[in-house]
């Protein structure tokens, strides 16, 4: 069973929606009993860097999280601030993230080659996957995608990297690790491409 | 490449989804609900829902109606219209709706509209400047409460204001040109799109495909919302919702950006 994780942050309808339309069984998860039984999990997530980890330490589903994604490996999906929380910091705030992925979240502020353009990026953009992956199965050189953020996460390996975007020039907009897996964008409000890509996820 | 956006603007008046011209004479077009789903099957870039009638009328969004347009809509949605607190700004954005757009209280409280963007984020935040070129003189003005209050300020002076608040968006809107379909201001649109490093969206004038590309050649990379032009087909303005296809919106661009 796929399960949306609940801490309060993230459009948590639109996902339900998309998989309610593809027949495909999904449901939500508020506490750590309630992640039980997952098969997938989708990390959703808006707003500041900081307050997102707070809610999810307060939401205390981290020890649980930590077991199925690391010991068991669950897959997981984080999205836009969700992906954000993967990495070990973000220049937005001074928590630890989650750690799962190695990298760090920079600021577009603070990146040379988008300095001077419009922030947020906020817009529809089309996406490079830069690695072949199960995820991007049927989405082309037409693909594009939502995004709405000022941050973007940097690998610490260029091999975790799973696709690009250009803002000013290429940033990670999906990253890959193992069973673990990031995206930027917002796949729930990217019509067709967005529910290809979260129906690629669930088939993994 | 980052696209232009180009969105639907729909207005709510009395439960239902009316089309106005120069902000007055609000005619019936449907129903909200039914018109999103409508533009989920015509894949719009996003959708900007706004009830004229809550901050006119000093009342609390509609939050009922909110919640059944969110849960129908596929594309990123923005709201706005009588949101006066961080409580129905936080309210909203869990309801499912990506951004909350704020035109009176933004600029009567600049430290509400800045506690919002602490609260929800500034991605979330869209600041909409109603703009009416002055009555003597040269220049323009930004008015508030559905057009009836002049705050008598000028729309690159709020701009450089919303965006210090923590604004994340500008949806700068022509009163002048409201439901004339006869083209963008676009001096207004260039002059507020140098004064700013926000993301921005134009309203206000589209009557045609053409207008649109002429605002993005003007401006670039930039949103061009329409009521109008998606609500209605043909000289006499039969309700019919519409939205360009894929490939017209691919020509729209190319030709505009060349």
């Amino acid at each position: 069973m796929i399960t949306i994780i609940d801490y309060g942050l993230g459009n948590i309808s639109a996902f339900l929606n998309v998989y309610r339309r593809l027949n495909i069984e999904a449901r939500t998860a508020r506490t750590a009993e309630q992640l039980a039984g997952s098969t997938k999990l989708i990390l959703p997530g808006v707003g500041h860097f900081d307050h997102a980890m707070e809610q999810l330490e307060e939401a205390g589903m981290r020890p649980e999280l930590d077991q199925m994604v690391l010991e068991n490996k669950v897959p997981v999906i984080g999205i836009c601030v969700g992906m954000q929380m993967l990495a070990g910091s973000s220049d937005e705030g001074t928590r630890p993230g989650l750690g799962w992925v190695d990298g760090r979240v920079r600021s577009f502020s603070g990146w040379e080659p988008a300095a001077a353009l419009p922030m947020p990026h906020m817009g529809w953009n089309d996406v490079q996957p830069v690695a072949e992956s199960p995820l991007f199965a049927g989405l082309d050189a037409e693909a594009r995608f939502y995004f709405l953020h000022s941050f973007f996460f940097e690998c610490a390996r260029k091999e975790d990297v799973l696709a690009v975007a250009n803002y000013g020039s290429d940033f990670g907009c999906a990253v890959h690790s193992d069973n673990i897996f990031g995206v930027q964008f917002h796949p729930e409000k990217s019509h067709h491409f967005g529910t290809r890509l979260l129906q690629n996820f669930a088939e993994l | 490449m980052l696209r232009p956006r180009i969105t639907p603007c729909l207005l709510v008046h009395q439960g239902g989804l009316v089309k106005t011209v120069r902000f007055a004479d609000p005619k019936y077009v449907g129903d909200p609900v039914n018109a999103v789903k409508i533009f989920n099957e015509k894949e719009a870039d996003e959708l900007i829902v706004v009830d004229i009638d809550a901050t006119a009328e000093n009342r609390e969004p509609n939050f009922r109606l909110i919640s059944q347009i969110a849960v129908e809509c596929r594309m990123p949605l923005c709201y706005g219209g009588g949101i006066k607190s961080v409580e129905h700004a936080k309210r909203i954005i869990g309801l499912g709706v990506e951004k909350i757009a704020i035109s009176s209280a933004a600029i009567q409280n600049p430290e509400l509209a800045a506690a919002i963007a602490r609260e929800i984020g500034s991605q979330s935040v869209v600041v909409v400047l109603d703009v009416k070129r002055k009555r003597w003189g040269s220049g323009y003005e930004v008015w508030t409460h559905n057009g009836k209050q002049n705050s008598k300020q000028a729309p690159i002076d709020l701009v450089a204001r919303a965006e210090q608040l923590g604004a994340g968006e500008i949806v700068v809107n022509s009163i002048d040109e409201d439901g004339r379909m006869a083209g963008y201001d676009l001096d207004l649109a260039h002059q507020v799109r140098q004064a700013t490093r926000l993301p921005m969206t134009v309203l206000g004038g589209a009557g045609s495909l053409d207008h649109i590309q002429a605002l993005i050649a003007r401006c670039g990379v930039i949103g061009a919302s329409a009521g109008s032009l998606f609500v209605f087909k043909g000289p006499y303005k039969a309700v019919l919702i519409n939205y360009p296809t894929p490939t017209q919106k691919e020509a729209l661009i190319r030709a505009a950006l060349g």
